[in-house]
């Protein structure tokens, strides 16, 4: 059945089907194929799209794209500063590792200095208070020497008076000291 | 079948109503239903971008980053099927796919008495495909001149079978539009034919004493129709933007 009136809309093709005549129980023919309704969809259709293409092309395409590259070159900028501060970073530890290395080996100088002065010290003391107990070794042994020079010299004298007065005991002979102390010396 | 007797055919959804009678210079340039559709679709597309995108905030909101990935999908879509060459056709694809897709959707949302899809018609899908040829035409003219034809002759192929293929480059570039335009056109028509059948069983069943126990079926599978209908939009939607890239691509580097 639906056929049939489906071939009678085609066949009246030519009839002019308002859009409303659709309505009035009159079966209307396949809606696509309806030529009479294409200029207005065609004015209309150029009319939005034209319209869409403008907007799009001036105005919201431009934007959207704008946003998106401005995130792009932010993302990129950002990127850029990560990596910048990241060798900066590198080179501050990098400087900090010298500066440390630089400390290790100055204390070591330092120590190795501070070490060497006071060796240097030490010895110099050691050295003059080496010398003095020098100098007092040989004076004390000058005047020992001295002593007992003078203490021998003492010896003859007493050695030349005994003398004298054992010979004038035995013999009671006057002997010149001087006879005596030749006497002695030779003896 | 009997349900279109009730006065609802599967194709009252297409017919187009006159709304505002207008004549521009003997023209009828009346505003319809089609017409109000297209108006809704601009208004919608236009404003959802333009607020949706109003903060420009460098952290998108979600639905700046809905038009933002619209706008990456398609532009790479050019990118891989034109090139970078391609680009100044960008706002055409972008505006041809967003426009195709809103319609074909605009056309899933059901308003008793209302609903129209407005890619269901083929004039408006011929209309949209004789567009992109003109432009691919036009283009390939002014780039490349005469040698845009070369097109039609496939290299690295004997000379004697040139006679033979060329008729054929030609035909298949000729049916470009036809198959662009009726692939969309047939898509939409067939699926909102489908539907409206299978909802029409519904309420057929529904009316017929026992029969009504039968009806969850058809209800199942409009809702199931309804989902596939909803992916198809999408997809046709992409198909024509595709299309129409690969067809700009002949025009944008030329022969073969």
């Amino acid at each position: 059945m639906a056929e049939s009136t489906h071939k009678e809309a085609v066949a009246g093709k030519h009839e002019v089907h308002t859009s409303t005549g659709a309505h009035g129980g009159e079966q209307p023919q396949f809606p696509p194929f309806n030529t009479d309704t294409y200029s207005s969809q065609l004015v209309w259709l150029t009319l939005t799209f034209t319209l869409l293409y403008v907007l799009m092309s001036r105005l919201v395409l431009p934007r959207i794209g704008e946003v998106i590259d401005e995130r792009r070159e932010r993302i990129r900028r950002d990127l850029d500063t990560a990596e910048r501060l990241k060798s900066d970073t590198d080179n501050a530890l990098a400087e900090y590792e010298k500066a440390l290395s630089d400390a290790r080996s100055n204390a070591g100088a330092i120590a190795r200095e501070t070490r060497d002065k006071l060796d240097a010290r030490v010895s110099k003391r050691q050295a003059a208070v080496d010398a003095e107990i020098h100098d007092r070794i040989a004076d004390a042994e000058k005047r020992i020497q001295a002593t007992r020079t003078k203490a021998l010299a003492s010896v003859d004298e007493i050695a030349t008076d005994v003398a004298g007065a054992v010979v004038k005991k035995l013999i009671d002979a006057d002997v010149s000291p001087a006879d005596i102390r030749s006497a002695l010396s030779k003896g | 079948m009997a349900a279109e007797g009730h006065g609802h055919s599967p194709i009252e959804q297409f017919e187009i109503r006159e709304l505002v009678p207008i004549n521009l210079f003997g023209i009828d340039a009346s505003l319809t239903n089609s017409g109000a559709y297209m108006l809704i679709a601009l208004g919608l597309i236009f404003s959802f971008l333009y607020f949706s995108t109003g903060g420009r905030s460098l952290v998108p909101t979600r639905l700046q980053s809905i038009s933002e990935i619209l706008y990456e999908f398609i532009a790479s879509t050019v990118r891989e099927n034109v090139g970078a060459k391609g680009m100044q056709f960008f706002p055409l694809v972008f505006s041809l796919f967003i426009f195709v897709l809103v319609l074909n959707l605009l056309g899933m949302i059901p308003i008793p008495g209302v609903t129209f899809t407005v890619t269901s018609h083929i004039a408006v899908t011929a209309t949209l495909a004789l567009l992109v040829i003109s432009i691919v035409i036009i283009y390939g003219l002014y780039k490349h001149g005469i040698g845009f034809f070369g097109i039609f002759v496939p290299s690295g192929v004997p000379p004697a079978l040139l006679p033979l293929l060329i008729p054929i480059e030609i035909i298949s570039f000729i049916s470009r539009p036809i198959s662009l335009s009726v692939r969309l056109f047939a898509n939409m028509l067939a699926g909102h034919i489908a539907l409206k059948i299978f909802a029409g069983f519904i309420g057929l069943l529904l009316g017929g004493g026992i029969w009504a126990l039968l009806a969850p079926l058809p209800l199942a599978l409009t809702v199931a129709l309804t989902a596939l209908e909803v992916l198809v939009a999408v997809l046709q939607a992409y198909v024509f933007a595709v299309l129409t890239c690969i067809y700009l691509s002949d025009a944008v580097h030329g022969a073969h």
